[in-house]
């Protein structure tokens, strides 16, 4: 759990990354995505490392989501008998209810950037659009109701990352003492802060039409 | 004021007297070689026949833990039994200010000798010299023993242990954890215990009470049990029992034992042969949180550690007693224990700190809400220790003391001063039994605070948990294994005349409690029973009170076996019929308690006789009369509730290390 | 005040239960939870109803036997353990629920009482120290370091109350036996047998059928003796390193 999450806590962020280059230009953006497919030539095919990343992420996600399913039936089977009034535990339902809302967003998102299955903007279609990377984004993101549901799956992305980071580290065993325990706390809200801002800022930029 | 007539409780007809009894086990020679001698002389039992010998232990409290742990540890085949859902809840986790031990770390003159000559005066000579020495040389041992296993003692920054002093000695041997030491200590024990479990020498019996014991051709050869949760009626059976099921304070319905603390173990087993010891001498502790209304269900106590720094004091004036304290002028406030006793102070020990608290309330000056008649409750007062050591140093030292007190009280002890009261706290009687923990039943040992040896008429702070370690790790171990070698002894059928009695006869009182269905509830009669001990068999008792208890208490006695009110079936979890049994105990035990507190016309340590006092209200003892051990024996009383004219056996006390002396503390 | 309460009642571990209402009138604020159930009891019992069954002994926060969720919170709504809860918490009219301990490794006795056994299991499985009677060195023989011996000691304050499955979502026992494991990893005495340890109790806690934690800190936040949730973290580093042998 701990190792998958952290694959994609790190991963998040080097896409956030990668996406702030939006705001550096069409031109940055682009080389940055063919950067992407072009790294660790002549060694790696094309796309290679890339794949490497893509056959991780899918391996974790899949580690991911068994292992949540499976802590998830086992807490049901430890806990037949519901309490009549309880203090709802909103920690775990976050997590388990934003985790499959999560794992919805990126089939969706998929869907979306990766197999172009979906083009939401009228004005902007065809080839021109879905061969240049910093055009489909930009073309998508003018959708308000598209923004919409990037801007709730990095909200639910915050709240899931803000446990799962602390989350990890107590895993791992890294908070053996209160000041420990403190930081991981922090590094959890810190990261949920930075992935939320960072993911939106080009979205919502290109919502308000400050990049065009 | 020696009284040279008849005494009166012969005189009244309410015990007589037999043989004297005599501990016979001790060998001879000077004190500090004796336990190494009787060592050395108890047989030894062969590892491999270890496995074939059965011992069934009562309680897992330290007494009962360290020992059941121990001797599963050596090889035998234990069966340990507790109450409670798990042998880690024993009442000995309550304990919270530290254990002794003459470890004499801090070099400060500390030894054997002095632990156990204070242990001795502490006890107000009334206990038994060669048992006293034996915990005080065993006592070092169970620091090591806790250590090992993993007790989180206090510790300097050295890495070293740290000790304080306690209850007015002048040496720091007393180890703690923070205010949790009796909890730490236990969970040792239970650890120690569990891990037996797993290695199958011991098997636990959770939720199982005893509620008679087996002798059989003059032999302890087991107990009948029930179990709690299916109400199922068991017998069991070894080739020893041990008893170490605790105190009996809970006579007194308030006090700071815990809720289900009972005598029934040992009330069985004084029914079945085992003569009761001292059981009038209690000890009251004067620092509890005070009684603040009728629904009360038990007592809290406060660490001894308080009067440190806490100054006790009552107003002048009986006016002034519902006024906000702070308005109270210094003038106008008595600090009675630093007025009567100049050089001891807030210090003196428990039972006249407790006395003199319980004399000013009576006179009208206590504080606090009005309890029954009079206001039951003295201050607690750190405005002069928060003034010179600062708020910050008093909170390190006792900050949860005082949000316990807050929590339960709802007032700020850092504000207002905390209100103090009297509480029955620990029995120094209890079970007779001679050098080896031995009743007066071969093959019945008592362990713990259920036996009567080591305390006297009076314990010092500190050093009930060292008595339970002590006799449940190194004295049982070894003193148990000379009876023993003599087993195993025949197994009994099932229909062994000795078996079937006891069998049928918690049957029977199992039923008859059920069956009653009377008016009033088993909790009305425990109050009333406590009402009439703390009133007449409490902090002072005299001829008069004590004829009017045992009267009440038979009228009592005779109304619970017709009036009482057990609902519900015997054959699932049933705390009230679990209540009305030990009730019922007490009932009894009360009696005795009573008989004991009138026939003993002196004051020594805890049981002051109003008769017996020097002029200035301080405890007279009467050596030439009652220098001895009183252990009753039970003289029959078939049915439920009844019992005829105990008889009384004399154990003469010698001083041969210590020099008897009158107690002073001015 | 007068108070509603809605207490779970079952007859036996094989029963079904619900939920019953009861009026309680004239509480006073000094009682503390379970004298007001007494109070109650006493009523039942002049009415000729069975009382209800609750768990308590020490009623004075150590002993670990009480333990009640209140209103959806274990052991209510102070930190503090149930017998020392005190009816000034509550305020006159409020309908309080009182419900066992849910958890399917602590089984339903009766009405509120529920068999803990489990734990002494887990302990049995590794929670100790092998030190036999009589083999203990010199207590000075090993210094331990104070703040060793301060973490150890935070652990060791664990009650065995049960309070921290009870508010888990996950059923979980994982800061019950991070604290016993906590406490033996921070002393010198406990280092032999550090790694067998942990991988036994955790084997068994799997096996008792406690859920498994997802690190969420409601057990933290329930615990009456305040065991902080980094025992888990220690318990967790302990575990690996032992499977990693
Ligand atoms: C609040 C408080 C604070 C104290 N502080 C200190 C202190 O700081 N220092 C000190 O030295 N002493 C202290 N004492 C005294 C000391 O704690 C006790 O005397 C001591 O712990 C008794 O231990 P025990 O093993 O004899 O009995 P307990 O710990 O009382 O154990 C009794 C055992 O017997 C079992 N049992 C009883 N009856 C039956 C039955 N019929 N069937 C089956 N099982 C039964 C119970 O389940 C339990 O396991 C304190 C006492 C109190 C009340
Ligand atoms: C790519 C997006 C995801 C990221 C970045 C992520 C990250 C994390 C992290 C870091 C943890 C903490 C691991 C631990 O406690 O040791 C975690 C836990 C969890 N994740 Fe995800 N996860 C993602 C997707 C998902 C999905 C799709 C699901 C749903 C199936 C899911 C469900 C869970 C659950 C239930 C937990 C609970 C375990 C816990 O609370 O710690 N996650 N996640
Ligand atoms: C506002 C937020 C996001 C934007 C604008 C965005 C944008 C993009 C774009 C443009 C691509 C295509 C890149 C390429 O093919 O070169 C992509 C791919 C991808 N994104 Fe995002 N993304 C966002 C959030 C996320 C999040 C939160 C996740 C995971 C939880 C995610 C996971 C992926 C994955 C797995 C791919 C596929 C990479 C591959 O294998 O080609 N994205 N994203
Ligand atoms: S960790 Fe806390 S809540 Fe859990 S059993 Fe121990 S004391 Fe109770
Ligand atoms: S609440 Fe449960 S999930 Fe873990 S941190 Fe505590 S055991
Ligand atoms: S009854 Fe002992 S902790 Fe509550």
């Amino acid at each position: 759990m701990a190792g998958t999450g952290l694959v994609f806590a790190g991963y998040v962020l080097l896409h956030m990354y990668g996406n702030l280059k939006m705001l550096a230009g069409e031109e940055a953006f682009n080389t940055y995505a063919e950067h992407l497919r072009t790294i660790g030539e002549p060694m790696l095919p094309r796309s290679g490392l890339l794949w490497v990343i893509r056959v991780v992420l899918v391996l974790s996600l899949v580690g991911h989501a068994y292992a949540a399913f499976a802590l998830w039936s086992r807490a049901g089977n430890a806990r037949r008998t519901k309490y009549a009034a309880a203090k709802s535990a909103m920690r775990t339902a976050w997590m388990r209810w934003g985790g499959v809302f999560l794992l919805v967003f990126i089939a969706w998102h998929l869907l979306h950037f990766t197999f172009l299955k979906i083009s939401p903007n009228p004005d902007k279609q065809g080839p021109n659009v879905t061969q240049n990377p910093y055009e489909l984004v930009v073309a998508s993101f003018q959708v308000p109701w598209m923004t919409l549901i990037y801007v709730l799956a990095m909200v639910a992305l915050a709240f899931h990352l803000a446990h799962g980071v602390f989350s990890a580290q107590q895993t791992l065993g890294w908070t053996m003492t209160p000041h420990a325990y403190r930081r991981a706390k922090a590094v959890g809200y810190a990261t949920a802060a930075v992935v939320v801002v960072g993911f939106l800022i080009p979205p919502l930029s290109i919502l308000f039409g400050l990049i065009k | 004021m020696t009284d040279t007539t008849v005494n009166a409780g012969i005189a009244h007809g309410l015990y007589t007297e037999g043989e004297p009894v005599a501990d016979t086990k001790a060998p001879a020679g000077p004190i500090a070689g004796k336990w190494t001698q009787r060592k050395f002389d108890a047989a030894l039992v062969n590892p491999a026949n270890r496995r074939k010998l059965d011992v069934i232990i009562v309680g897992t409290g330290l007494a009962g833990g360290s020992a059941a742990a121990t001797l599963g540890e050596a090889g035998y085949n234990v069966k340990v039994f507790c109450f409670q859902d798990s042998p880690r809840r024993a009442h000995s986790i309550a304990a919270q200010g530290g254990i002794n031990a003459a470890k004499n770390y801090k070099e400060d003159g500390d030894s054997t000798y002095r632990l156990f000559y204070d242990t001795v005066k502490g006890g107000d000579y009334r206990s038994r010299e060669t048992n006293v020495y034996r915990l005080a040389e065993v006592s070092a041992n169970i620091i090591d023993q806790c250590v090992a296993q993993g007790v989180p003692f206090a510790r300097e920054y050295g890495g070293l242990l740290d000790n304080r002093s306690f209850g007015g000695v002048q040496v720091s041997r007393t180890f703690y954890a923070r205010g949790q030491t009796g909890q730490q200590l236990l969970i040792g024990a239970y650890q120690a215990l569990e891990r037996q479990v797993a290695a199958k020498t011991v098997k636990q019996y959770t939720r199982h009470e005893m509620l008679e014991l087996v002798v059989a051709d003059g032999r302890a050869r087991g107990i009948i049990v029930r179990d709690l949760v299916t109400g199922e009626i068991e017998t069991h059976f070894a080739d020893a029992v041990v008893l170490a099921s605790g105190g009996y304070g809970n006579v007194f319905f308030l006090s700071t034992n815990a809720m289900g603390s009972n005598v029934t173990a040992s009330w069985r087993a004084h029914r079945k042969g085992a003569y009761m010891a001292n059981p009038c001498y209690t000890q009251i502790h004067p620092t509890c949180i005070p009684v603040s209304g009728e629904h009360q269900s038990k007592l809290t106590l406060m660490s001894e550690s308080l009067r440190n720094d806490g100054r006790i004091w009552v107003p002048k004036n009986r006016d002034d007693c519902d006024k906000d304290p702070r308005q109270i002028p210094e003038e106008d406030r008595d600090y009675y224990l630093e007025r009567i006793y100049p050089s001891f102070g807030n210090l003196v020990p428990r039972d006249i700190a407790s006395r003199q608290a319980k004399n000013v309330c009576d006179e009208g000056r206590g504080v606090g809400p009005v309890v029954g008649d009079f206001r039951r409750g003295v201050y607690l007062d750190f405005a002069d220790a928060i003034a010179r050591l600062g708020k910050d140093a008093v909170e390190a030292k006792y900050g949860n003391l005082f949000d316990m007190y807050a929590r339960i009280t709802g007032e700020n002890p850092y504000e207002v001063p905390m209100r103090i009261y009297p509480a029955v706290h620990y029995v120094m009687g209890g079970l007779w039994v001679d050098y080896d923990l031995q009743s007066t039943i071969p093959g019945l040992f008592v362990t713990g605070e259920a036996n009567f040896s080591d305390h006297g008429a009076n314990r010092l702070g500190a050093s009930a948990l060292m008595q339970g370690l002590a006799d449940g790790y190194f004295v049982l171990p070894n003193t148990i294994r000379d009876y023993l070698a003599k087993g195993p002894f025949e197994a009994l059928a099932d229909d062994h005349p000795a078996v079937a009695e006891a069998r049928g006869r918690v049957e029977q009182r199992t039923a008859r409690l059920l069956q009653i269905q009377g008016e009033r509830s088993v909790d009305s009669f425990h109050r009333e029973l406590g009402n009439i001990m703390w009133e007449y068999c409490g902090m002072e008792r005299s001829e008069e009170g004590l004829l009017k208890a045992i009267d009440l208490i038979r009228g009592l006695r005779e109304e619970f076996w017709r009036n009482v009110r057990v609902l519900g079936s015997g054959d699932t979890l049933n705390q009230s019929l679990e209540k009305a049994g030990r009730v019922a105990d007490f009932l009894e035990l009360g009696e005795l308690m009573c008989i004991d507190a009138l026939h003993r016309r002196e004051s020594c340590g805890g049981h002051f006789r109003a008769e017996s006092q020097t002029e200035d209200g301080e405890a007279l003892r009467h050596d030439d009369e009652f220098l001895y051990v009183a252990a009753w024996e039970f003289s029959g009383g078939d049915g439920d509730g009844e019992m005829s004219t105990p008889v009384l056996h004399k154990e003469d006390l010698v001083y041969e290390a210590i020099e008897l002396k009158q107690r002073s503390y001015k | 005040m007068n108070l509603t309460l809605k207490i779970w009642r079952q007859a036996g571990p094989r029963h079904p239960g619900e939920m019953v209402t009861y009026k309680v009138q004239d509480i006073s604020e000094d009682m503390s939870f379970l004298e007001m159930l007494d109070v109650l009891n006493e009523q039942l019992n002049a009415k000729g109803e069975e009382p209800i069954a609750f768990d308590s002994d020490c009623r004075e926060g150590i002993c670990g036997m009480c333990g009640l969720m209140i209103s959806g919170e274990a052991h209510g709504p102070e930190k503090t353990t149930t017998c020392q809860l005190h009816m000034r918490s509550f305020s006159d009219g409020e309908v309080i629920t009182v419900e066992p301990w849910r958890a399917n490794a602590f089984p339903v006795i009766k009405d509120l009482v529920v068999d803990r056994g489990a734990f002494d299991r887990i302990i049995q499985a590794g929670g100790y120290i092998s030190a036999n009677t009589g083999s203990a060195p010199d207590a000075h023989a090993v210094p331990v370091p104070k703040p060793n011996a301060d973490r150890a000691f935070v652990a060791a304050e664990c009650i065995g109350c049960g309070a921290c499955v009870a508010a888990c979502p996950n059923a979980s026992a994982m800061l019950f036996m991070g604290a016993k494991v906590t406490h033996l990893s921070e002393l010198p005495q406990g280092q032999p047998e550090r790694a067998a340890r942990v991988v036994s109790m955790v084997d068994q806690h799997d096996h008792e059928g406690f859920g498994g934690c997802t690190n969420v800190g409601a057990c933290s936040q329930a615990c009456p003796k305040g065991i902080p949730q980094d025992v888990i973290s220690t318990l967790n580093k302990d575990l690996r390193a032992a499977l990693r042998g």
